[in-house]
């Protein structure tokens, strides 16, 4: 495959074709901020975090740096005013459901995200949807999914499987930003074994 | 069925269809339409199969059980052939008396026509009902003519002779050219120009390719691609066969709605006659060129509409969008190249072949083109799907075919685009209809769904009545949409219950700003459309409700 010459920041990088600028980016040791990506899967857009600003044919567009594929003299901006903007709101909004999530709290200091801004919601579960990808295209089980649609999303065990795959498992656990993935689980095991023996576990 | 297999056996099955046809024999055609049949019109076409019977009028006079007619305000529509005379809001009561005075009598029913309103002047043919007459109905008039379940009755209008012209008197390339002079732009929502479109998935690598008809319709208040649809199915399927030959695709797909079974039907029926015939399948007519066509039904998630949404669907994947940073005429469905247009789309293109592209651009303006369905509706006199000439003024839908606002009320603004449009206030009803116009003035046409305010319509509302649609109909995938129309609407509630605080109206600005530059697909990036243009001409309005805790409508 060949060579594409891009500049992200200022500087010339090298990038293999059908790479995304992501990926040219950690190739050439510049950091952009990503919360739903993992290398293990496939590429998710789903937080937007990684929203950078490109100029490609003479316009200025706000892209998602984890699925935008490399151009030749593309010029990419991992950081500028409205950048910064557009992911501080974000953070905002997702800290309403994880204002204790390190991973967020991090962000929100570089980026002067208030963790107050918006009403704290019920679930702390911010979807970005690294279990349910996770045991679906890693471990090809789908013990876990989305259900509802719009604000109604969330995740769920789906206990006929959890029952039988999760306990030895446990992998999708590590993963989770807001470290809300346990007591979802815990819940379904609740559910799905409801023996007079059950008693909560104690902290992993 | 006998098989077609050239040009001329179609010319001959025209022909002798026509001749068993007698253009004098009258003919009751009753709207069987999905707004009509709210209103009792399965009882009218009953009962005027019973009276037929009981008269023993069976081999004298036809009945015909169509499409929409567009005036659903004054559904059941009943149509009498030849004289053409128009009788609305009929009842199952009427019927023995049409039968005898009209049909066999010839006598017009005073009581059965339209009145104005206002100047109480009666009206007994389509040609003298303003709401008709102001109109230019290319697309929709034939669907007072045919019976959707039948494809002769198409043929006797001329059906499929823009297919038979393209398959053997045009090459790929010219048909595309034709389409790309129409400037034909796309009716689902973006007026992206179609001929690009088919030449992207056209010169897009790979030997399959796919062409698709997006008759999903999800935008609240728009029903004219269903009525277009299910009252001429043939039209749109020719359109999509022309438009397969011109792009190199052999398979098509209809995408449409799993809760309109009239729908269903009339396109089920109307492929299985097409093949029946050969206009569709394996060597169509005997040009040696194949086209299939499978039919999809939706899941009844708005965003499903959505290309690749839509695409995802078709694979049997849940319908969540995909960034389109590389077309889906390059690679859409199984990564191949497909090629999206909605129905009405479609439904054009027989008629730029027939009469040419120079036909098609004298109607409209210099940027858009032809006619245009809307969906009319909310505070009108006349509900119901119109077609009028692109550059059609606002002001002549709503009171020169729309009949103006009932109960003496005063019009306020227009929306247009449902959910991700804008509405804009009654000063600009001088506005052409016009994509360009409309999305610089912050209400994109969208589909065509026009809906009309009168004064007493809190802004406010209206705006939160979308976002909330909205809340239920994004995919939630990603974080801008999912959890900012979750804040928006959280911010406009507020507001319209008086608890509404100094900074909301900036912190609903940012949020749009995010919003637009960041979501994954369309919808979440002008899911604020509608706060915005009720913002940019209302903002008085907001203000109002958050100062002194009340509505000022
Ligand atoms: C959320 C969303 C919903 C949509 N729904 C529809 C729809 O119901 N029907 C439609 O034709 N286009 C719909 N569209 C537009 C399609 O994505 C696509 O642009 C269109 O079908 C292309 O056809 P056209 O170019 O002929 O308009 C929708 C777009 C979005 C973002
Ligand atoms: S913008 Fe909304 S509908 Fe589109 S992918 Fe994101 S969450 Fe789904």
């Amino acid at each position: 495959m060949s060579d594409i010459l891009l500049q992200i920041d200022g500087r010339e990088v090298k990038a293999k074709e059908g790479m995304t600028i992501l990926e040219a980016a950690l190739s050439s040791g510049i950091f952009i901020p990503t919360l739903c990506h993992h290398e293990k899967l496939e590429p998710y857009g789903a937080c937007r975090i990684c929203t950078v600003e490109i100029e490609s044919r003479g316009r200025t567009r706000f892209v998602a740096a984890c699925l935008y594929p490399v151009e030749e003299n593309l010029v990419v901006r991992t950081r500028s005013e409205k950048v910064d903007r557009i992911r501080k709101m974000i953070l905002e909004l997702l800290l309403a459901h994880a204002p204790d999530a390190p991973a967020l709290q991090d962000l929100a200091q570089e980026y002067g995200a208030d963790k107050d801004r918006f009403e704290k919601e019920s679930s702390f579960c911010i979807l970005c949807g690294l279990c349910v990808r996770y045991c679906a295209e890693v471990k090809k089980k789908n013990a876990i999914g989305f259900v509802d649609r719009g604000a109604r999303r969330e995740i769920n065990f789906i206990p006929e499987i959890a029952s039988k795959e999760c306990w030895n498992c446990k992998e999708c656990f590590s993963l989770c930003p807001t470290e809300a993935l346990q007591a979802a689980y815990f819940l379904t095991e609740a559910l799905a074994f409801p023996s007079p023996s059950f008693e909560p576990a104690s902290e992993e | 069925m006998p098989r077609i297999n050239s040009p001329a056996e179609l010319e001959e099955l025209r022909k002798g269809i026509l001749s068993k046809r007698d253009p004098d024999k009258p003919c009751i055609a009753i709207c069987a339409g999905i707004s009509c049949l709210a209103l009792g019109n399965d009882r009218v076409i009953s009962a005027f199969e019973e009276e037929i019977k009981k008269q023993s009028l069976e081999a004298k006079v036809d009945i015909r059980a169509t499409g929409c007619h567009g005036f659903c305000e004054k559904g059941p529509n009943v149509v009498i052939y030849p004289e053409e005379i128009c009788y609305i809001e009929v009842t199952p009561e009427d019927v023995p008396e049409i039968v005898s005075q009209t049909v066999i009598g010839k006598k017009v029913i005073d009581r059965l026509i339209y009145a104005d309103p206002n100047t109480g002047e009666k009206a007994a043919h389509q040609s003298e009902i303003p709401f008709y007459k102001n109109q230019t109905r290319h697309l929709i008039s034939n669907n007072t003519k045919i019976d959707p379940k039948s494809i002769d009755d198409y043929l006797a209008l001329g059906g499929y002779s823009a297919l038979s012209k393209a398959l053997f008197e045009m090459t790929t390339e010219q048909v595309l050219e034709e389409i790309k002079k129409a400037n034909l732009r796309g009716r689902g929502g973006g007026g992206f120009p179609a001929g690009l479109k088919w030449e992207t998935a056209r010169n897009a690598p790979g030997e399959e390719k796919y062409v698709i008809v997006n008759a999903h319709e999800g935008e609240p208040g728009a029903f004219m691609d269903r009525a277009l649809f299910t009252g001429n199915p043939h039209n749109v399927l020719e359109g999509l066969i022309i438009g397969a030959y011109a792009i190199g695709s052999h398979q098509g797909f209809i995408y449409t709605r799993h809760d309109t079974p009239q729908l269903r039907d009339n396109i089920d029926i109307a492929l299985t006659q097409a093949e029946e015939y050969g206009l569709l399948g394996e060597n169509i007519l005997g040009s040696g060129f194949n086209f299939n066509v499978e039919v999809h039904l939706d899941i009844g998630i708005f965003v499903s509409g959505e290309s690749s949404a839509l695409m995802r669907s078709i694979e049997g994947k849940t319908p969540e969008p995909r960034p389109k940073y590389i077309r889906t005429s390059v690679s859409g469905i199984w990564g191949k190249p497909s090629n999206l247009n909605n129905v009405e789309t479609w439904a054009n293109v027989p008629q730029i072949i027939n009469k040419g592209s120079e036909w098609y651009t004298s109607i409209g303006t210099e940027r858009s083109k032809g006619t245009k369905l809307i969906s009319l509706s909310g505070n009108i006199c006349n509900t119901g799907v119109v077609e009028v000439p692109m550059g059609t003024s606002l002001r002549e839908i709503v009171y020169d075919i729309g009949g103006g606002i009932p109960n003496g009320k005063k019009l306020k603004a227009i929306h247009f685009g449902g959910p991700m449009g804008g509405s804009i206030p009654e000063s600009l009803l001088d506005t052409p209809l016009d994509f360009d116009e409309l999305a610089k003035l912050g209400a994109p046409m969208g589909a065509g769904g026009m809906l009309v305010m009168d004064e007493d319509t809190n802004m406010v509302d209206v705006a939160r009545f979308f976002l909330n649609f909205l809340t239920d109909e994004s995919c939630g995938k990603c974080v801008p949409c999912r959890e900012g129309i979750r804040q928006m609407l959280k911010i406009l509630t507020n507001i319209s219950e008086g608890k509404g605080k100094e900074g909301d109206i900036e912190l609903l600005e940012e949020l749009s700003e995010v919003m637009g530059e960041a979501s994954l697909c369309a919808l979440g990036k002008t899911a604020s459309d509608p706060v915005l243009s009720t913002l940019r001409y209302f903002r008085d309005e907001y203000e109002a409700h958050i100062k002194e805790k009340k509505c000022p409508a």
